[in-house]
């Protein structure tokens, strides 16, 4: 049974139809066409799906639609943004979030499609911890998988990320 | 959001004439499609590839701007390979890296340099691309001779521009838009597979290509070109692909696949079970089971909830994890094929040598299960059908498709959208885009089919389990005598092994693929013997196909321990014991990687297990080394391993893995780097942590849970060491990394511990169990 919805996405509200129970996934892929969360697993195993609701990683594979009607939902293609307005920047947003460049600056992806939830994961552990350790962020991570084996750039890029945003984007 | 916009307006018909889908790679570099383009233009279904390959133009097009877009069949699948293809037309045009453009590969635009598996894109397709772009460039000097007055030994090229007698002109302006119409000579070997497969084109430094003396580009490391689409979200896999009209479709079978050659045979169908999911239909033909639905949700749900009763398979699968016993079992029924490989009498020099190791070995069956699940978007109608695939191979994928619709070859157009990963899961991504074909071909539609998880685990083409009896024996001196390797491996039916075909009754002609060659060519043995004892897999395993190096892995895992065994023996440091008995023929090559990874791991000479804990907690270190032959050109990769063991709990932490790596010329060193990096790490999960699990009828592994992979908390550091050889020719690298270093793990446990672990996965179970019968926990 389909429903009108409203959702927040990228700070945008987009009007979609969709029955009640459909994961968010499916809504912001099929209907809002944003690439960045990917369906891995569909059992919120692996985080390939991951976006970030009202700042906290969450698994759209598996989250029903109508679960986060009215709260802000950021994808990867909205990670620029977020961190402009973290800095309290109103000009033109960024290119890249910090994590986004630091990934390209260590070439931490092979396939690439794990790296979404990868990014998002490190999104919400820098929010709250500036600095974090290693096994911090080992910690942090675990819920997320990789193939291809890249979980030893993701450390690096993670590390380089947090000096950049620790030092206000400089 | 314009470009978006523009789509939803698009008609089926204009996506049809290919303006429609969302098709361009991570890059940019969908958009300078070949001079064949426009020829197709007039039928959308039109899959006239391979053209002349022996013609420039089926390679390269110069365009107006000044740009060169490289034609070249290369898959974006993860390992960076098509930004080396481009070094290597951009060192040999002498244009900028930025001038280069990579045409997505399509069986209409593309030339057909085979599958890109086996380590093969630079090493092969690369000589093909060296071969065009290196005449090109000729062809282009030609032009601006006569256009300039300036002979051609008195120009010069520098990013695209051609100068000489103080006077310049460009490609794009000698050419842009237009036809070299130049062919190669035949001796190059320029056709389609087998011949630029593997042979066709030019070396590095072979002329008319340049002097690798005088590389500017090949031999660096830029950005690779799909990341930046990667990290933003711009880039587009092949499970992003759309077109108008489509239809979401799942397969249906049951979970997990039974022995090969049963199938899954549909008994019954309750299409009423799905009745409360209206927009949901359901496509059959023969024993392939569909539904498909226009909004994605209810097509998964309509797979999951459909009541199809199946027929039972027969219990003969080795449930319980025992597969080694039942590798046994076949051989002593009889139904092994074998294979020897004898050099001198091992048996004369086991017998008489000074001390004998070795043991039996078993690697369990593994799965690809890459990330981004298999997908494909397929249309087809009765003139033609268009497919977009996540496949390492387009041409390969037109044959199957168009062997289960039944149309012609070249009526079926394959375009090949980057895959979420691969790792040699060829079947299963021909098996997508098979049966998005057929379900399209049923519902008379455009429909997108992708597995879900336990598509990709149940039915994975697996790599087969491995058993090894392995015993080898040194003199006083401690020379190796003698190495007795016996393999029990069941075989690789390749091509049958498609499950779409062999469930709609079309299975292809097999291609028996199976073993490895004699493991212990990099060591100087004087009598050997190596038995390969091929199981078939029909009526008796599961579906297997390559994953990574395929055996090679638990090959180097079981020889590995058995020289390091020897080295104990003798009482010699492992490292010392390895430098004494290499082969004379390969030596430089393997002491060059020896040498790169003990200095940056700061090797210390002692014999493995000689200074032995009391502590819970032990650490070890090992090392191992694998050569794809016994000579000095091939491909040599050494690691070293830092371990932590836990004897209480039996856990088993890499800390560290060094890994030197030398391949002939790295095109792309920062690609080899990144995929030695994720080589180690990927193979160190299958140490660690997994196996496929079988009951006697069935694979009842199906997710993440079930089958686990390596997570972050249990990731190793790595450190990457790269040997450029600029005097061999590009040997090969995405597999060859994920060769040594469990080996180097396993080794580590034991100079930890004292005991050997001949069984993977290593998991604390296993360990307890090991080192308690062996008194040491």
């Amino acid at each position: 049974m389909a429903s009108k919805l409203k959702l927040k996405v990228n700070g945008l509200v987009h009007s979609v139809t969709a029955s009640l129970d459909t994961p968010l996934l499916y809504v912001l892929h099929n209907e809002l066409h944003l690439h960045g969360p990917r369906f891995g697993c569909g059992l919120a195993q692996c985080g390939a799906c991951s976006v970030l609701l009202d700042g906290k990683e969450i698994r759209s594979c598996v989250t029903p639609v109508a679960a986060v009607s009215g709260k802000a939902i950021t994808t990867l293609e909205g990670l620029p943004a977020l961190w402009a307005k973290e800095r309290g920047v109103t000009a033109a947003s960024p290119a890249l979030h910090p994590l986004q460049q630091a990934w390209i600056d260590v070439q931490v992806p092979h396939c690439g499609y794990c790296q979404n939830g990868m990014m998002i994961q490190a999104a919400d552990l820098l929010s709250t911890t500036k600095n974090p350790t290693e096994e911090q962020i080992r910690t942090a991570m675990n819920g997320h998988l990789c193939r291809c084996g890249t979980y030893p750039r993701i450390l690096t890029a993670i590390k380089q990320a947090a000096a950049v945003m620790a030092k206000g984007g400089k | 959001m314009t470009g978006l916009l523009r789509e939803r307006e698009l008609s089926r018909k204009t996506f049809l004439k290919g303006g429609g889908a969302m098709i361009v790679g991570f890059s940019l570099a969908g958009a300078g499609l070949g001079a064949q383009t426009a020829k197709a233009a007039d039928s959308p279904f039109a899959s006239n590839g391979p053209y002349d390959q022996f013609q420039i133009d089926s390679w390269i097009t110069i365009n107006a701007d000044n740009t060169a877009s490289i034609k070249s069949g290369s898959i974006s699948q993860g390992t960076g390979s098509t930004t080396g293809i481009l070094m290597i037309a951009a060192e040999e045009l002498d244009m900028d890296l930025s001038q280069v453009m990579h045409v997505q590969s399509d069986t209409n635009v593309t030339p057909d340099t085979g599958p890109k598996l086996a380590s093969n894109t630079i090493k092969n397709a690369g000589m093909g691309v060296r071969a065009a772009a290196a005449s090109a460039r000729q062809a282009l000097l030609a032009l601006a001779s006569a256009q300039l007055g300036v002979p051609t030994s008195s120009l010069s090229v520098s990013r695209g521009v051609v100068s000489g007698g103080g006077k310049s002109v460009t490609y794009g302006e000698l050419l842009g838009g237009k036809l070299f119409n130049v062919r190669m000579p035949e001796s190059w070997n320029m056709g389609p597979p087998p011949t630029v497969f593997f042979l066709g084109g030019l070396q590095p430094g072979q002329s008319p290509a340049k002097p690798v003396s005088q590389y500017k580009v090949v031999g660096t490391s830029p950005p690779e070109i799909d990341i930046q689409g990667i990290v933003t979200g711009t880039g587009v896999y092949i499970q992003n692909v759309r077109v108008p009209g489509m239809l979401h479709g799942r397969w249906v079978r049951p979970p997990g696949q039974a022995v090969y050659g049963f199938g899954a045979p549909i008994i019954s169908v309750d299409e009423s079970s799905i009745k409360h999911l209206p927009d949901v239909r359901i496509v059959r033909k023969g024993d392939f089971l569909g539904v498909v639905a226009p909004h994605e949700y209810d097509a998964i749900q309509a797979a999951a909830q459909l009541k199809v009763k199946w027929a039972a398979p027969p219990k003969v699968l080795p449930g319980g994890g025992d597969e080694f016993e039942a590798m046994r079992a076949l051989d002593s029924a009889g139904k092994s094929v074998q294979t020897a490989t004898v050099v001198g009498n091992v048996d004369g020099a086991l017998a008489s040598a000074a001390h004998v190791a070795g043991g039996t070995f078993g690697w369990p069956t593994n799965v690809h299960t890459p990330i981004g699940a298999c997908c494909a978007v397929a249309d087809v109608t009765p003139q033609g059908a268009r497919i977009f695939s996540g496949t390492q191979g387009e041409y390969k994928t037109r044959e199957t498709v168009a062997s289960v619709i039944g149309l012609p070859v070249n009526k079926v157009r394959v375009t090949a959208v980057p895959m979420g990963g691969c790792y040699g899961n060829g079947m299963q991504y021909r098996d997508a885009a098979a049966a998005a074909a057929l379900m399209s071909q049923l519902a008379g539609a455009p429909v997108r089919v992708q597995f879900m998880r336990w598509d990709e685990i149940g039915w994975d083409n697996t790599a087969p389990g491995t058993l090894m009896d392995v015993h080898a024996g040194i003199d006083a001196k401690g020379n190796i005598v003698g190495f007795d390797f016996t393999h029990f491996y069941p075989q690789y039916e390749s091509e049958l092994v498609e499950h779409v075909a062999m469930l709609v009754g079309k299975p292809v002609a097999p291609t028996i693929v199976s073993g490895t060659a004699a493991p212990f060519g990099i060591y100087n043995v004087a009598n050997g013997r190596s038995l390969l004892k091929s199981l078939p897999l029909k009526g008796n395993w599961i579906s297997a196909d390559w994953f990574r190096h395929g055996s090679r892995i638990p090959v180097t895992f079981a020889t590995e321990q058995v020289i390091d065994d020897l080295a104990h023996a003798a009482g010699m440091d492992p490292v010392a014991f390895r430098v004494q008995n290499v082969s004379p023929a390969a030596r430089n090559s393997l002491l060059a990687v020896l040498d790169a990874v003990t200095r940056a791991a700061d090797w210390q000479p002692k014999v493995a297990a000689s200074k032995l804990s009391d502590a819970d907690v032990v650490t070890g270190r090992g090392i191992a080394w694998y050569g794809l032959s016994g000579t000095d050109s091939a491909t040599k990769i050494a690691a070293i391993a830092d371990v932590s063991v836990n004897k209480k709990t039996g856990k088993v932490t890499v800390k560290h893995v060094y890994q030197a790596f030398s391949s002939g010329l790295l095109v792309y060193p920062g690609g080899v780097a990144n995929q030695n990096d994720g080589g180690i790490v990927q193979v160190i999960s299958r140490l660690l942590v997994e196996q496929l699990r079988m009951s006697r009828t069935n694979v009842t592994s199906s997710d993440f849970v079930s089958y686990p992979i390596l997570r972050f908390k249990d990731s190793p550091k790595v450190t990457s060491i790269l040997l450029q050889r600029r005097d061999v020719p590009p040997q090969g690298v995405g597999q060859e990394v994920t060769d040594v270093a469990a080996a180097a793990v396993a080794n580590a446990f034991f100079d930890a511990t004292g005991v050997r672990m001949r069984t993977a996965p290593m998991t604390p179970a296993r360990v307890r169990a090991a080192l308690k019968a062996a008194g040491a926990a």
